[in-house]
């Protein structure tokens, strides 16, 4: 139990993968699968600013002027520049999910995966 | 030229930016701009290729002048230029055939439509000159969002495949920067040639490993690998004629290209055959997909779908090579990178050209046409042939090569597959050569068309089918007479390109 409780966010990223991957998986609902994808995408986001976590360091700027000699004093900020442009993408990613839902909605009247399926085959 | 790395993707950049704009108040000079900018990134990877060739060594740049490991290095060695050179003069061949169908297409949006192109060909240069591990993933993103808006022009059928080949391939990339994510935290550095040095001094860890099957399943997606290939029939099928004419034959070779990076410059040799299995994943789902891909494509009757499961086919292949591993089996993939881009290329701008000329995509429709269009069914033929692997075409020599490498690794069972791949790769391609060839014309047989006449000439005897204007034909004739001639001369790329480089 102590275990689990010491890695918790480890945890919690793990499950939050799972209910990405379920919602992109079980669900017929193509909104519902953009959902999942964005889960799925925040997890691993989550996953990279856990991994960076520096318990007792603070933000990397000039201390009073002065630079601080002490690395382990300051929270590595290449992790959280990183997940900035891994948001930039997964939001590009969303609204051109969304263009292309609304699309469909217009061609097909639904957004339901099986719907749409034999909508096309017939 | 210390600038020549940068060179190759900033020209398509830059022109992507600048022909939305010229598509609102210039839309006469869309076209010439995107193909400029695609022949000058063209010229600058065919530079870059003859001096790392003459010099022997890489040409590395540092972006902003940010000294590597902390700032984004640009790093072109033997086998990203001939990476580079394949994916950018072979697009250059496909965008100047495709303009009559992108025109009609893309009607009234070619401003957007050719904006995409340059992203997406910009987002494939610079994941092949890139050398950054974070770099590779963002400029995968950029080549796969400008795929998923071009797919997506397919009608509502291309919007649904584009939808589902977008859920997939983001969560393929995402997969890809989970398994960087483990590699950071492990060495601490991006920079792909820091990680290698650091990566060769840490005891074979968890996190490595499961770094790098996240990676392999990423670029599976991305490289179409069965099972993670179901994207790949709809988003082929279904996308317009002058998308999946340069989609095919460039898109998933980039991914494939990452994976050789990853065997060559990130993990240290023999880690990846060894400590993880991903070796003998890629030589398994390889020869799985190479055999169900080829019959898979024997079932068809829509030529782009049979050509877009032949891809799956011949991906195996190439995943075949890169598990081998050994220096001979990475450039027989190589090798086949670009042979199966010529090829590929070559035949779905023949699937183009026959939607455009006789209308129909369907396989038992074909019959006769070869005589009413005698170029295009000549580069069929010849595309067929090279897949299948018939000396002196370049499609033999990266089967053999890939033969050889296996029998020197004591794989036997590969050179059955490739075999049997290669003999139903043959029934599916032969099937409609005899349909163009041999099969009696269903309606009065016309005289066959010189090849150069415009839209005109349609009459009304032969059914309207007539051959594309020369401006479809000769590209397409130059991407099969490069697969006979770079077959013919494939030792010279052998020796002077891919080895040293590997």
């Amino acid at each position: 139990m102590e275990e689990v409780a010491a890695r918790f966010p480890f945890w919690m990223i793990g499950a939050l993968l799972g209910v990405g991957v379920w919602g992109m998986l079980g669900k017929r609902s193509l909104v519902k699968k953009l959902i999942g994808l964005n889960i799925f995408q925040s997890a691993i986001i989550l996953f990279f600013i856990v991994g960076s976590m520096h318990t007792g360091a603070t933000v990397p700027i000039l201390w009073h002027g002065q630079h601080n000699p002490h690395a382990e004093d300051f929270v590595n900020p290449l992790p959280h520049v990183l997940m900035l442009t891994a948001i930039v993408v997964s939001v590009a990613i969303t609204a051109v999910a969304l263009a292309f839902m609304v699309r469909l909605h217009r061609a097909f009247g639904d957004l339901d995966e099986e719907r749409i399926l034999d909508e096309l085959r017939r | 030229m210390e600038h020549l790395p940068i060179l190759i993707p900033l020209p398509l950049l830059a022109a992507s930016l600048v022909v939305p704009l010229a598509g609102l108040w210039a839309p006469r000079a869309v076209f010439p701009l995107s193909v400029a900018a695609i022949a000058l990134s063209a010229a600058m990877s065919a530079l870059a290729l003859a001096e790392v060739v003459a010099e022997g060594e890489a040409l590395r740049y540092t972006l902003g002048g940010w000294a590597p490991p902390i700032g984004i290095e640009y790093v072109v060695d033997h086998v990203s230029a001939f990476v580079a050179a394949v994916i950018t003069s072979v697009a250059l061949m496909v965008v100047v055939a495709a303009r009559r169908a992108a025109a009609r297409e893309a009607a009234g949006r070619r401003g957007l439509f050719y904006a995409l192109v340059l992203l997406l060909l910009a987002g494939l240069t610079g994941m092949v000159v890139t050398g950054d591990l974070f770099n590779v993933f963002v400029f995968m993103e950029i080549s796969s969002l400008a795929a998923y808006a071009l797919v997506s022009l397919g009608g509502r059928a291309g919007m649904f495949a584009a939808y589902r080949y977008l859920i997939l391939g983001t969560v393929g990339g995402s997969f890809y920067l989970l398994g960087v994510a483990f590699l950071y935290f492990t060495t601490g550095t991006l920079n792909i040639a820091d990680t290698a040095r650091l990566l060769a001094e840490t005891e074979p860890n968890i996190s490595v490993a499961v770094g790098a099957a996240f990676i392999f399943a990423g670029l599976g997606v991305k490289m179409a690998l069965i099972p993670l290939h179901l994207w790949l029939p709809d988003a082929y099928t279904f996308a317009p004629s002058s998308v999946n004419s340069l989609i095919a034959p460039i898109m998933t070779k980039v991914g494939a290209y990452v994976m050789v990076r990853m065997f060559l410059s990130v993990f240290p040799e023999g880690y990846l055959t060894e400590e993880v299995p991903v070796s003998q994943a890629l030589i398994a789902l390889g020869l799985a997909g190479s055999v169900y891909g080829a019959y898979a494509a024997m079932g068809q009757r829509d030529l782009r779908r049979m050509l877009a499961y032949s891809s799956v086919s011949q991906l195996g292949l190439l995943a075949v090579g890169i598990g081998i591993a050994t220096p001979l089996g990475l450039a027989a993939a190589l090798l086949h990178v670009m042979n199966h881009a010529l090829m590929k290329g070559a035949l779905f701008l023949v699937a183009m050209s026959m939607r455009m000329g006789a209308g129909v995509s369907d396989v038992r429709m074909l019959a006769g046409v070869g005589r009413r269009m005698p170029v295009t069914s000549s580069v069929f033929a010849v595309g067929a042939v090279a897949m299948v692997g018939i000396p002196p075409t370049a499609g033999f020599f990266s089967k053999w090569y890939l033969s050889i490498a296996a029998i020197d690794e004591g794989l036997w069972f590969v050179l059955a597959v490739v075999l049997a791949s290669s003999l139903l790769s043959a029934v599916y391609l032969f099937r409609v050569i005899e349909r163009l060839y041999l099969a009696p014309a269903p309606v009065i047989a016309g005289g066959a068309d010189d090849g150069s006449e415009s839209d005109a000439a349609a009459s009304a005897q032969d059914g309207g089918v007539r051959e594309s204007p020369l401006d479809v034909t000769l590209p397409m004739a130059l991407l099969a007479l490069a697969a006979i001639v770079l077959g013919v001369l494939n030792v010279v790329v052998m020796e002077r390109v891919l080895e040293p480089g590997l």
